[in-house]
């Protein structure tokens, strides 16, 4: 009987402990709405963050990029997530860009196709052209890959051609980055789109893969940080005014070099040094 | 005869607690079927309760971020690769387990049943892994894409003729010896006593097995997804690129939300029941082959 009183004692201690921990945090919130891309990204950046800054919690929400912006702008939100330049008419919020994203088009290295017009790739993937000698290259069919439902990388890639997910005929669609570049690299005829970190990488690796370039700019990550590549867009943190107070300290500690990392590891583009 | 005694008649306080905690922790684990139901139809609701109510069913295509929910042609995938599996595997499995029981010598059935038993350790990452990189171009090279039924049916095959091998075995080496003498005094030949005898009254065991097997098949995710192409279509042919409904929830519930959401969770319901279904068969078969 003793155990069971004393195990009860210290149940009721960490109860309150608990309570006074939630109370405490609950002036110390910071909360951040937005773009589907960047949430899983900031979410990372949000439990180091609160590691390093007990006391703290971030609450991080996904909505899309107008939700981010409004939430911003309307003060819901301390910090909004926007996958995109902010448009003439949001010029009243501070955008900080975070990471770049870019995509690119990869083919089986073996190819003898050294680049694609705009119009090639929609062709190819609308299923119009169906063979590679179709565009100069070798007598072989061609395999088109995509990317599965929800992805970032497909909105980004779809945004950028203008073509629906469902005019798409794909022979393939697959999830993550790697398992694109592990599809490609198995199938001379096959064409894909990735992050480009990712691709990059790879490519310098021995994979049997290749980027090319999209309207004469080449496939780098060096190109994409400086959003000269065509096919890539700033993740920014959208803020109303200038951010004060905790939420300067997050937008500082995620655009600074401490979470490189995590932006890799998400297959981004850093941009901090 | 004290253990017979209902056990709360028992002179130990410990025995008296027994039957209620064994309750209780039986109860349990069938609760969290119950809960697993529920919740997948909770969050599976907002898609059934909406217009989409039967057009989950007979949408165009799969394009949730479109408000497109056909799930038909991912159903017949589905089933298509788990039946292609059992026809390759069922026959391949049984054949072994009669050699396990009746041909091989003990030393070589012994490293037999270990080989197979690690055959059916191998996590399905892994031949996903083999499929992509050795099995798929093996077939791009004769016929591209590569990713295809035929790759999904081939590796699951693969991955339950361990489980089809195993059960079987069991199943014969649990016929009641009195029937193998009772052939053997009658004269048969041994293709007769296995034929006419044997597998007969291991009928129930090896059916059960079977479709334990075609449930795994179904409801395995990771190798299928890495190597059946993941295109959602009706299979028009072995060499189509196809997509399973575990594939089609691993690969994207990671970045779904509303609808989209709810509707990979409606084909996690229609997956669920169809392995209970099928789990329903393999019992009632087993009842089967204990009253033959």
């Amino acid at each position: 009987m003793h155990g069971i009183r004393q195990i009860g004692r210290i149940a009721t201690a960490t109860v309150f402990l608990l309570l006074a921990m939630a109370a405490h945090a609950a002036t110390d919130r910071l909360v951040i709405t937005g773009s589907s891309t960047i949430a899983p990204l900031a979410a990372e950046m949000a439990k180091r963050f609160e590691k390093q800054n007990p006391g703290i919690r971030i609450d991080v929400q996904s909505g899309g990029s107008s939700r981010g912006v409004a939430d911003a702008r309307s003060g819901l939100a301390d910090i909004g997530m926007a996958s995109r330049s902010l448009k003439d008419g949001e010029k009243d919020l501070t955008p900080h860009t975070i990471a770049m994203d870019g995509v690119g088009i990869i083919l089986h290295k073996s190819n003898s196709i050294g680049a694609l017009s705009d119009e090639q790739i929609k062709a190819i993937y609308r299923g119009q052209i169906k063979n590679w000698k179709e565009v100069g290259g070798k007598d072989l069919p061609v395999t088109v890959v995509n990317k599965a439902e929800g992805r970032s990388t497909l909105e980004l890639f779809l945004h950028y051609t203008g073509l629906k997910n469902s005019e798409i005929r794909a022979q393939m669609v697959i999830g993550d980055n790697e398992q694109g570049i592990k599809s490609v690299a198995a199938n001379p005829g096959a064409i894909g789109y990735v992050s480009i970190g990712t691709a990059e990488y790879d490519e310098n690796h021995g994979t049997l893969i290749k980027l090319i370039p999209l309207h004469g700019v080449a496939a780098t990550v060096a190109n994409v940080k400086d959003g000269k590549f065509p096919l890539s867009r700033p993740l920014n943190l959208v803020t109303r005014g200038v951010p004060a107070g905790l939420a300067k300290r997050f937008v500082d500690f995620a655009k600074s070099g401490a979470v490189n990392d995590l932006v890799q590891a998400q297959f981004f583009v850093p941009l901090a040094h | 005869m004290i253990w017979s005694r209902p056990s709360f008649l028992s002179r130990w306080p410990t025995d008296r607690w027994l039957a209620p905690g064994l309750g209780v922790a039986a109860a349990g684990a069938g609760l969290i079927l119950l809960l697993v139901l529920v919740f997948l139809l909770r969050e599976a609701a907002p898609l059934l309760g909406s217009h989409a109510a039967i057009g989950f069913l007979l949408d165009a295509g799969w394009y949730p971020l479109e408000g497109q929910f056909g799930m038909l042609p991912m159903v017949v995938a589905s089933l298509a690769a788990a039946l292609g599996a059992l026809l390759l595997a069922a026959p391949l499995g049984i054949v072994s387990a009669i050699f396990l029981n009746f041909s091989a010598p003990p030393g070589v059935a012994h490293l037999y049943r270990m080989i197979v038993a690690l055959l059916a350790g191998i996590p399905s990452v892994v031949f996903g892994l083999w499929g992509l990189t050795v099995l798929v171009p093996l077939i791009a090279r004769w016929q591209p894409p590569g990713a295809s039924l035929l790759a999904a049916i081939l590796i699951l095959a693969l991955m339950i003729l361990p489980t089809v091998a195993l059960t079987s075995a069991s199943a014969l080496a649990a016929v009641p010896k009195s029937l193998l003498h009772g052939a053997a005094a009658l004269g048969l030949t041994q293709q007769g006593t296995i034929l006419r005898v044997a597998l007969p009254a291991a009928r129930g065991g090896i059916i059960n097995g079977v479709l334990l097997a075609g449930a795994r098949a179904l409801g395995e995710t990771m190798a299928v997804l890495m190597v059946a192409g993941n295109v959602v279509q009706y299979p028009g042919g072995l060499l189509d690129p196809v997509r399973v409904l575990t594939a089609n929830i691993a690969l994207e519930m990671a970045y779904a939300s509303g609808a989209h959401r709810a509707g990979l969770f409606a084909s996690g319901l229609l997956l669920t029941l169809a392995v209970m279904l099928l789990a329903w068969l393999a019992i009632r078969a087993s009842h089967g082959g204990r009253h033959d």
